[in-house]
C-alpha cells in the first residue's frame, strides 16, 4: 500500500496527492509517469510525475477526475493509500540528458493544456534548479479550471495564463497566445514542449510547424502494463510503431500521426465517455469522441 | 473400477457447448478411485523414461506408485522435491511430447497420464492443506530474483529450501507471471490454484515484492551495492508482443494477444463488473497458432464472438498443446489453416472491418525443420471481422539487460546464460526462462530456474 500524505482539491474535479513510494521517488526524472490502482479490483491507471522529493520519499500526482476509474479518487484523503503506485515508467525527458551548456542557451517555451499543467511543472522546475528559465503559457477552459499558476510562476521565466473564453489571462487558445507572442511580442524560442489534451497538442504542433519551432509532445495513448508487455498504446511516429510506455512517452510532435492516435483514444469509450471528451475540450473539440468527423 | 490397461482412465471435463460460455475449468481432473485405477497402469519401469522426458526430473515412477497404493501424501512430498508447482504444470505441460512422450505403455497402447496424476495429486495436497517443507537452518545471505514467473518461483522456491534469504522483485500487481497474465482461468484458476501454489512458496520464506521495475524503480548494480544482494536470478520472461507490420494494424480493434489476455485474465474484464474494459468483437479473427493463440481464441468465444484462427501452415505444424487445440475445435473455433493476413480493413472511423489474407501452401523444409509456408499467387481473400488479435510470438523485454553493466544479450535480445547453471556474463548474476530461451514453456522456465538456484547456492557457498 502507498499511503497519501498531502490531499487536496486544486480545482473543481483535478485533485492532487502526495504519494509516499519511496523507490519511485528515488530514481524518477522529469517526462516520467507512474500506474496506479486505487482498489484491489481497480483499472491500471497511468499518469504522469507532477513532483518529487527524494528525501520524503514522495512523488506528486495530480489526477482529473472524469472517467469512472478516477472519479472514485475524488474521496481519497490524508492517510488513506493507493493499492499499487509503480514506477518511474517511460523515459526522461531529453533535457534532462542534454549537455547543459547548450541547454542553457536554449529558449524554451512549454505550453501547458489543462491538466497538462501538471506534467509540465516538474520540468520546468528541473529548468530552473539548473539555471534555465522557461516560459509557460498555461491554458485553460476557464479562471477556475486553471491549475498551478503560482507554483509555475516561482519557478519560470514568464508565465502566460490563457482561457478559452477570456476569463482570466489572454483570451482564445494556446495556439493564438504562442502565435502572438512570436509574431507579434518579438519572443524567439527554440524548443516548444506541449502537453495537454491530443487535440491541443496536434494544433499546437501544426502552429509550431508554421513557426518553424521543434516540438516535444508527452503522449498519453491508452495503456496497460506501461512495461512494453502489451502494445495498447502504440502510436505511429515518422511512419514507425512505437509504444508510447517505453519508446516515450515524449516524442517529437512533428512526426507523431495524431489523427490516428485520437481515434485509438476511442476504442473503449463509452456513449457517457465520448459526451464528456466532448464537453471537456468545449469549442476546441475537433475529434478523437468517436462521434464527430474527427 | 474397470480399467483398460491400454487406454487411459477418461477425465471428466465440461461440457463442450456449456463451458464455451464461461470461464470455469474445462478439465474437471481425476479423483481417488480414478486416480489409482489410472495409476495402477503405470509399469514402474527401472529405467523410467518418463523422467528423462521430465525437464525437472520428478521421480514419476515412485509418486504413482504412491497414488496407486493411496498415499497422496507421500505421492505429494516426492513430487514436491523436484517441482515448486505441480498443479500447473499437470495442467499447462505439454506432456505428449515430455514424460508421457516416453511412457512404456505409450508403444502399444496409450500413455499413462503421468500430467493429470501430478495434477490430482497436487490438488489433493491443497485440499488438505499440505505445505512443502521449509529450511531449517538459515545461510544469512540474501538473493534477489527478477520476475515472479515459473522461473522465478522455482528459483526462489530452492533457495528459500537450502536457507537463503530471497525476495522477489515483479514489475506487476501480482505475482505469478504468464501464469497469472497470460494463461486464462478456464485452463489455469487463479484463485484456487495458482494463488495457492505462490502461497506455498512465500511459505518458505521467499518475499514477494510488487510494483518494482527492475532497470526503472532500480538496477541490479543497485541491488547489488546498495541493498545488500549477494546474488540476483533474472527470470523477467520474454514479454514483448509482435506485430505483423501489415497494413491497418493500428485500427481499432486490432490488438496483441498479450493486451487481450492481460486484459482477461489479471484485470478479470471477462467479468460484466470489472472495472478494465475488454472488447467484445462479434467475429474475431486471432493470427498464430500456438498456445496464445488458443488462449485468446477461446478468450474471445467466451466472450461471445464468432472465433477464427488464422494459421499459415497446416494443422500437424501447430505450435500449440494437443489437448488446447482439440478444446478448441470441440469449442466450434474455426480453423483456416494454410492463410495468412495480408492486410487489415478498416471503415471511414478507424475500425477493423475485415482481414485480407492470402492461401498459403507448403513448400521445403525451413531450418527449423517444418516446411515453409509459401504464396498462392492471386489467392486472396477477405475475413470480415470487428476483431483481430495478433498472437505471432513474443520476445524479452530491453528494459534490464538495457540498464545492467556488462550484461550481455544475443541478437534475438535473449540473455546470453549457460544452461546447467543459468551463469551470465556478469559476476553473481544468474538468469533463466523465457529470458534466456525466448517464448518457451512453463517447465522448461522451472527447469532453468532450478538451475539458477543450484548455480547461485554454488557461487554463493564458495
Ligand atoms: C497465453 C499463454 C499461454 C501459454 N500456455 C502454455 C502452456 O499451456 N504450457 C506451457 O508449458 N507454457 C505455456 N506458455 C508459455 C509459458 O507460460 C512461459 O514459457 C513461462 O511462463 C515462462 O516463464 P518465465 O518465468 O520465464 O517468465 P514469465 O512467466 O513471463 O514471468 C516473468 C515475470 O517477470 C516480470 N518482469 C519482467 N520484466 C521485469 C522487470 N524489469 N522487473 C521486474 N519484473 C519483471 C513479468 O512481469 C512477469 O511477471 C504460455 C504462454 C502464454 C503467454
Ligand atoms: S502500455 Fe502495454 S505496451 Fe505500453
Amino acid at each position: 500500500m502507498y499511503k497519501i500524505v498531502k490531499a487536496m482539491e486544486l480545482a473543481s474535479s483535478i485533485v492532487y496527492f502526495d504519494v509516499e513510494a519511496p523507490r519511485v521517488a528515488a530514481s524518477c526524472l522529469p517526462g516520467q509517469f507512474v500506474i496506479v490502482r486505487m482498489d484491489a479490483d481497480s483499472e491500471r491507471i497511468p499518469l504522469t510525475i507532477c513532483d518529487y522529493d527524494r528525501e520524503k520519499g514522495t512523488v506528486t500526482i495530480v489526477i482529473q477526475t472524469i472517467g469512472a476509474g478516477t472519479m472514485k479518487m475524488k474521496q481519497l484523503k490524508e492517510g488513506d493509500a493507493f493499492h499499487d503506485f509503480v514506477g518511474p515508467l517511460g523515459k526522461p525527458s531529453e533535457f534532462c540528458s542534454e549537455d547543459l551548456a547548450t541547454l542553457k542557451e536554449k529558449k524554451i517555451i512549454f505550453v501547458a493544456g489543462g491538466l497538462g499543467t501538471a506534467p509540465v511543472y516538474p520540468q520546468v522546475k528541473w529548468l530552473h534548479k539548473q539555471g534555465v528559465q522557461a516560459d509557460v503559457i498555461i491554458g485553460a477552459k476557464t479562471k477556475d479550471l486553471l491549475i498551478l499558476e503560482e507554483e509555475m510562476k516561482a519557478v519560470a521565466g514568464e508565465v502566460f495564463p490563457t482561457t478559452d473564453d477570456g476569463s482570466y489571462g489572454r483570451a482564445g487558445m494556446v495556439t493564438n497566445t504562442l502565435k502572438d507572442l512570436v509574431e507579434k511580442e518579438g519572443k524567439h524560442y527554440d524548443v516548444c514542449v506541449a502537453i495537454g489534451p491530443m487535440i491541443m497538442m496536434k494544433f499546437v504542433c501544426l502552429t509550431t510547424k508554421e513557426l518553424g519551432i521543434p516540438t516535444i509532445v508527452s503522449m498519453n495513448p491508452i495503456m496497460v502494463d506501461g512495461t512494453g508487455m502489451c502494445g495498447a498504446c502504440r502510436l505511429t511516429v515518422d511512419g514507425e510503431v512505437k509504444f508510447a510506455c517505453v519508446d516515450g512517452p515524449e516524442f517529437d510532435g512533428h512526426k507523431v500521426d495524431f489523427d490516428q492516435a485520437m481515434k485509438r483514444m476511442t476504442i473503449y469509450k463509452t456513449a457517457e465517455g465520448r459526451a464528456l471528451l466532448k464537453a471537456q475540450e468545449g469549442d476546441t473539440h475537433h475529434g478523437g469522441c468517436g462521434n464527430c468527423e474527427g | 473400477m474397470e480399467v483398460d490397461v491400454m487406454k487411459k482412465v477418461p477425465v471428466r471435463e465440461q461440457d463442450a457447448k456449456e463451458r464455451a460460455t464461461n470461464f470455469e475449468e474445462v478439465c474437471l481432473g481425476y479423483n481417488e478411485e480414478e486416480a489409482m485405477a489410472e495409476a495402477s497402469r503405470c509399469l514402474n519401469c527401472k529405467n523410467a523414461q518418463c523422467m528423462k522426458g521430465c525437464p525437472v526430473s520428478i521421480d514419476i515412477p515412485a509418486f504413482i506408485q504412491k497414488v496407486k497404493e493411496g498415499e497422496f501424501e507421500a505421492a505429494y512430498q516426492i513430487i514436491s522435491k523436484s517441482s515448486a508447482l505441480p498443479a500447473v504444470c499437470g495442467r499447462v505441460c505439454p506432456q505428449e511430447s515430455q514424460c508421457e512422450g516416453k511412457c512404456i505403455r505409450g508403444i502399444k497402447g496409450e500413455p499413462v497420464s503421468i500430467g493429470k496424476l501430478e495434477r490430482f495429486v497436487a490438488d489433493w495436497a491443497m485440499k488438505n492443506g499440505i505445505k512443502p517443507q521449509p529450511a531449517t537452518e538459515k545461510k544469512g545471505k540474501k538473493v534477489a530474483v527478477i520476475g515472479s514467473g515459473p522461473a522465478g518461483l522455482t528459483c526462489a522456491g530452492d533457495l528459500a529450501k537450502m536457507g537463503y534469504d530471497v525476495t522477489i522483485f515483479e514489475a506487476l500487481h501480482e505475482a505469478g507471471g504468464v501464469l497469472v497474465y497470460g494463461i486464462p482461468e478456464f485452463r489455469l484458476p487463479k484463485t484456487r490454484v495458482v494463488a495457492k501454489e505462490i502461497e506455498n512458496v512465500k511459505s518458505l520464506g521467499v518475499k514477494i515484492e510488487t510494483n518494482v521495475v527492475i532497470g526503472k524503480s532500480t538496477t541490479i548494480d543497485e541491488l547489488m551495492e546498495k541493498e545488500g544482494f549477494s546474488a540476483v536470478f533474472i527470470g523477467s520472461g520474454a514479454g514483448l508482443p509482435k506485430f505483423m507490420g501489415i497494413p491497418g494494424e493500428q485500427a481499432n480493434g486490432v490488438f496483441s494477444a498479450n493486451e487481450y489476455l492481460t486484459r482477461s485474465n489479471l484485470m478479470k474484464a471477462f467479468d460484466e463488473n470489472s472495472a478494465t474494459p475488454i472488447m467484445r468483437a462479434k467475429k474475431a479473427v486471432i493470427v498464430g497458432g500456438g498456445n496464445v493463440a488458443m488462449d485468446a481464441a477461446r478468450t474471445a468465444l467466451r466472450l461471445g464472438a464468432e472465433t477464427h484462427i488464422v494459421y499459415r501452415r497446416s494443422e500437424e505444424e501447430l505450435p500449440a498443446r494437443v489437448e488446447e487445440v482439440h478444446h478448441a475445435k470441440e469449442e466450434g473455433i474455426i480453423f483456416d489453416l494454410l492463410t495468412n493476413p495480408v492486410e487489415i480493413l478498416q471503415d471511414e472511423n478507424g475500425w477493423v472491418s475485415g482481414v485480407k489474407c492470402i492461401r498459403m501452401e507448403l513448400g521445403e523444409p525451413d531450418e527449423s525443420g517444418r516446411r515453409r509456408p509459401v504464396e498462392v499467387p492471386g489467392s486472396e481473400f477477405v475475413i470480415d471481422c470487428d476483431c483481430v488479435i495478433m498472437s505471432l510470438g513474443t520476445s524479452p523485454n530491453p528494459l534490464i539487460s538495457s540498464t545492467t553493466e556488462g550484461l550481455d544479450i544475443n541478437k534475438r535480445k535473449c540473455i546470453i546464460a549457460e544452461e546447467e547453471k543459468g551463469q551470465t556474463t556478469k559476476n553473481g548474476v544468474f538468469a533463466g526462462g523465457d529470458a534466456v530461451t525466448g517464448a518457451a514453456t512453463v517447465v522448461l522456465a522451472m527447469g532453468a530456474g532450478k538451475a539458477g538456484a543450484k548455480g547461485i547456492d554454488e557461487f554463493l557457498s564458495r
